[in-house]
């Protein structure tokens, strides 16, 4: 068990040391001219190269890149170009806050979807099971942006239910509805197809066991046959799929953040990229890298508590 | 010829009736039948067995019996009574109530039985906690007892761990001891020992005999094996095609046989003393007819040495053809008298004037990972085989058999020794070795259906291999040698078109088998090559395999699990054990003692159809860790003949017997002989565990 997790912490840090180069590339890469960016289009070419000099963007690009790197590793993340402020108290609050976002949207979607999977499952090749493998498929394939945009019409412009513009919530469960279920919601629809199809395969799969069959066999009742035997099996899967998701929950944010105007990293990653920051930039997009290994080093970790096969083996 | 007494009706009594049962599978909305008017029935406390070939109808009896058909399934007609209750009228709260408490079922492949997640302790209370209404606790210390009645060490350790954690042996004695905790009336047993080593499989059985005198349980047992059938059961129906076609006394029936089915079942498995050289094998012509065809008069009439105008014109009822015998036959009094079919072979030259060896495998090693969880596959292997000889290569699974071969035909990398092939040095791996040593080294697997492309038909696979194999010629000269490929196997020319989905095992395993013939080869190495065949279909690829040795002149290098098999294939056996080469020598050197405690407790373990049963050697503990081997001798953990410290300090020397026949024990010959003679004549269940008296 411990030289498993050893060895995945050690794949986890040659990924991130690969995408902080990939990152550090393409930020630098960008077009536009940092100086030119902050100053705006009337400054003079000197008061740009000044400025270029005094951020240290015209040194060379090895130097920029281990400067960055040893920065990022001893907590110095630099200062925003634009707001002056420390990168890592931004990134922190934003992150802090698409956080609650995110979690919110996880907690009301897993079991919701796992429920409908299973559900499905049991009633396979029957109705609800079409209802809800065809509803899942759609979801998947609606964007983020089409649905968020959907729903920002119909329940903030149209009915006006809810805010168009969210806000970070107060402790008032009732807030947290009214604030985070609009941007949740685009977030929700892409996780619940993936996890209720995941669910209702391992279902599927562990019905059609010999070990099910065992259980029935044995008399047990159909409950417990269903709530012992099959879903301790069936959703181990399922739980790889939610944490490998999570991280692509990332990305949604970055998506709904910006259209709900919501205070969240996702929001801070698109802006500083547009704005240039790159300090923001870079600091906010290697985080969310490190975050994604440490959720699915999560899901394995996970995975092996629950399935003894694993667990004894290692 | 006496007129017949056709039966008017079955007796219909005892713990289990199955009357008049037919069942259909629907597809594509249509009915086939898989179950044609099948009657039996099973007294109270007796063992009935169900043998026939797959695809005769026996894991539906017992689906139907359990009431868990598949979803596509429909009983046309018939009942199923167990005692006093119509199965086939149970509803959903009745059969819960029966499942597991009045009637209990085991089957094959208990590693996939068991819930991979949950404890044995968890899975075996469960039966007490909803039919006993036993608490937490009392169930928990019931399932203890119950592990201990199925003789299994230390049961409060293992209630504690995954069925993934225990030995094959071991999680069917599970399964028997959670089909047992209500002490059912009803044993349905399917296949519950195929897929299981030879020994483990003996031990398997005795537990069933041992507690068939502990609990009551009726017993329906399910098997392809006749031998198992006719050691476990009192009375006997064989199925063909969803019919039952002959029923009565085990022992009668396949001794006396008075269907032409049964007469051919127990015909076609190579029985103590036939040999390859003197007897052929008879395998039944023709296949089994595909599941829902419209049959007038007899069903086996195609297949039938006797048939008659009349059988395939009226459907036979059910003759009495003896005491408690039955028989849907016309002609069953005429049974008896079928002659063989086959003819004997001329006696083949295969060990005349020696040509030097073929093959010569020296301190051939082949280890897994290393420092802690090394595994050592291949320890120090010498083996040696002349042209147009045939190696039997016998052991348990994880004696390294397989790798053995694999290694010799260059799909493994052996870690060390050498391998000479028609006096050349081979390369260690397949691709280093040159392609005209390589075309005369072949292998045919267990399972065709993975080693031939599914997406190309027979007739590409075989043209690949001939231009792959047969060095160069024309497009011409391939579809020749293709054709004369298939007819060498006697496969028919329309079977080249058809891709392998569409050809059965047997007819498959021919394609693999014209495959690795295609270059000529000097060594075919078959591993299990009829393990995944039926018995009828197996006597025909072991005939094929003979009549092409001896008109090639190929020698094998023959892996099985069944000695029965080798004995009649083989010209000399070598036995493994542990990745070891524990004897070698003759055939019958190596089938008669003296010979290693281990290939005597192997023979022991053998069913058999005749009643030459010897008691049986108990194997003590399973097969050791290969990580990590014992010291000493590496069988001195289960020998029966076990001496004391020399065994478990010391490698066992070699032993010669005669000439070319060797074994690797403490023992001298001129001790272990006579010992073993005396076991094997001594009356059954006296010694179970004989240890020789004799030193070194």
């Amino acid at each position: 068990m411990s030289r498993f997790l050893a060895k995945r912490l050690v794949l986890a840090f040659v990924t991130l040391f690969c995408v902080s180069i990939i990152l550090f590339l393409v930020a630098q890469v960008m077009p536009g001219d940092v100086g030119r960016a902050i100053l705006g289009p009337y400054a003079t070419e000197v008061q740009v190269r000044a400025l270029d000099h005094q951020l240290g963007v015209d040194r060379p690009l090895l130097e920029r890149y281990s400067t960055w790197l040893g920065g990022f590793m001893r907590g110095d993340w630099g200062n925003s170009f634009l707001l002056h402020r420390p990168v890592a108290a931004i990134a922190f609050d934003r992150l802090y806050n698409s956080l609650i976002l995110g979690g919110f949207a996880l907690l009301l979607i897993v079991p919701t979807s796992i429920g409908f999977g299973v559900l499905a499952a049991l009633n396979y090749g029957k109705w609800p099971d079409r209802v809800i493998s065809v509803a899942g498929l759609s979801l998947i394939a609606l964007p983020e942006f089409v649905t968020g945009i959907m729903v920002l019409v119909i329940f903030a412009v149209e009915l006006g239910w809810l805010p168009a513009s969210s806000h970070v919530p107060s402790v008032n469960p009732l807030d947290w509805f009214r604030q985070l279920l609009l941007p949740s919601i685009p977030l929700m629809f892409v996780l619940f197809g993936y996890i209720s199809r995941m669910a209702r395969t391992g279902t599927i799969e562990s019905l059609r066991s010999n070990y099910v069959r065992t259980a029935i066999l044995k008399g047990l009742p159909r409950r417990t046959v269903i709530w012992q035997h099959v879903l301790r099996n069936s959703l181990l899967p399922t739980i790889t799929v939610i944490s490998v998701q999570t991280g692509y929950l990332v990305g949604g944010l970055v998506v709904t953040e910006t259209l709900f105007n919501y205070p969240g990293i996702g929001k801070l990653v698109l802006d500083s990229a547009v704005q240039h920051d790159l300090p923001v930039l870079q600091a906010t997009v290697l985080l969310v890298a490190v975050l994604y290994m440490a959720l699915t080093l999560l899901a394995d970790v996970l995975y092996t508590l629950l399935n003894p096969r694993v667990r004894l083996a290692a | 010829m006496s007129t017949p007494q056709p039966l008017a009706s079955l007796p219909q009594s005892g713990a289990l009736a199955i009357e008049h049962l037919t069942i259909s599978y629907l597809r594509r909305d249509r009915a086939l039948p898989v179950l044609t008017d099948v009657s039996f029935h099973i007294e109270p406390g007796e063992a009935y067995g169900l043998v026939g070939e797959s695809g005769c109808g026996k894991t539906t009896v017992a689906m139907a019996v359990m009431c868990y058909l598949p979803a596509n399934a429909r009983i046309e007609a018939g009942r199923i009574r167990l005692q006093e209750v119509d199965l086939t009228t149970a509803g959903e709260a009745q059969l819960r109530s029966l499942r597991g408490n009045r009637m209990a079922m085991v089957y094959q492949d208990a590693g996939s039985a068991l819930n991979p997640s949950l404890t044995i302790g968890r899975q075996i209370a469960e039966v007490y906690r909803f039919h006993g209404g036993l608490d937490a606790a009392a169930a928990t210390d019931a399932a203890a007892a119950m592990l201990e009645t199925v003789q299994i060490a230390d049961p409060a350790r293992m209630l504690r761990r995954y069925p993934h954690e225990l030995s094959g042996g071991q999680q069917q004695r599970v399964m028997f001891a959670m089909a047992l905790a209500t002490n059912p009336d009803l044993l349905v047993l399917d296949e519950p020992t195929t897929g299981l080593d030879t020994t483990v499989e003996a031990e398997v059985l005795d537990l069933v005999a041992r507690l068939r005198s502990k609990f009551s349980a009726s017993i329906l047992f399910i098997s392809h094996n006749l031998g198992i059938v006719a050691r476990m059961c009192e009375r006997v129906g064989v199925l063909y095609a969803g019919r039952l076609i002959e029923e009565g006394p085990s022992r009668e029936i396949f001794s006396d046989p008075r269907h032409p089915y049964t007469l051919g079942l127990t015909r076609c498995v190579p029985n103590r003393i036939m040999r390859k050289d003197a007897n052929r094998l008879d395998p039944i012509p023709g296949s089994l007819p595909p599941l829902g065809l419209a049959v007038q008069g007899c069903v086996y009439a195609p297949r039938c040495p006797i048939a008659r105008a009349r059988c395939r014109e009226e459907d036979p009822p059910a003759f009495i053809s003896g005491p408690r015998r039955v028989s849907r036959c016309f002609y069953h009094d005429e049974v008896p008298s079928i002659p063989q079919s086959a003819e004997a072979l001329p006696s083949s030259p295969a060990n005349g004037a020696s040509e030097g060896d073929l093959l010569r495998v020296e301190r051939l090693s082949k280890r897994y990972g290393a420092g802690a969880n090394q595994v050592v596959a291949l320890d120090d292997v010498s083996i040696e085989l002349e042209a147009g000889e045939v190696l039997g290569l016998v052991g348990e699974s994880g004696s390294g058999k397989s790798t053995l071969a694999k290694c010799v035909v260059g799909l493994l990398d052996a870690s060390g020794g050498e391998i000479d092939f028609a006096g050349r040095k081979l390369a260690r791996l397949a691709d280093w070795r040159e392609p005209q040593l390589r075309r005369k080294l072949q292998m045919v697997f267990q399972n065709p259906d993975t080693t031939l492309n599914p997406s190309h038909t027979a007739r590409r696979i075989l043209t690949r291999a001939a231009r792959l194999l047969s060095a160069g010629g024309s497009a011409v000269d391939r579809e020749r040698r293709v054709t004369s490929l298939a007819a060498a196997v006697q496969l028919r020319p329309h079977h080249l078109d058809l891709k392998p989905s569409f050809l059965s095992g047997g007819l498959k395993q021919r394609v693999a088998i014209a495959r690795a013939f295609a270059g000529s080869p000097a060594l075919v190495l078959c591993d299990e090559p009829t393990s995944a065949l039926d018995v009828s279909v197996q006597a025909t690829i072991l005939n094929l395999l003979v009549d092409l040795q001896t008109k090639q002149r190929v020698a094998y290098l023959f892996i099985s699990h069944d000695l029965g098999v080798v004995r009649y294939l083989a010209d000399r056996i070598a036995v493994m054990y542990l990745g070891q080469i524990i004897e070698i020598g003759p055939a019958q050197e190596v089938f008669s003692p003296p010979h290693h405690p281990y290939t005597e407790a192997l023979l022991s373990a053998m069913p058999a159809i005749d009643e030459s049963q010897g008691p049986r050697i108990k194997l003590s503990g399973t097969m050791p860790n290969p990580a990590n081997p014992p010291s000493g001798c590496r069988f001195h953990t289960r020998c029966p003949r076990f001496l004391g410290d020399i065994c478990r300090e010391r490698n066992p020397p070699w032993q010669e017997d005669r000439e070319g026949h060797r074994y690797r024990c403490h023992i001298a010959p001129a001790d272990l002989g006579p010992a073993q003679r005396e076991a094997t004549s001594s009356p059954a269940g006296d010694n179970n565990r004989p240890r020789a008296e004799t030193s070194p």
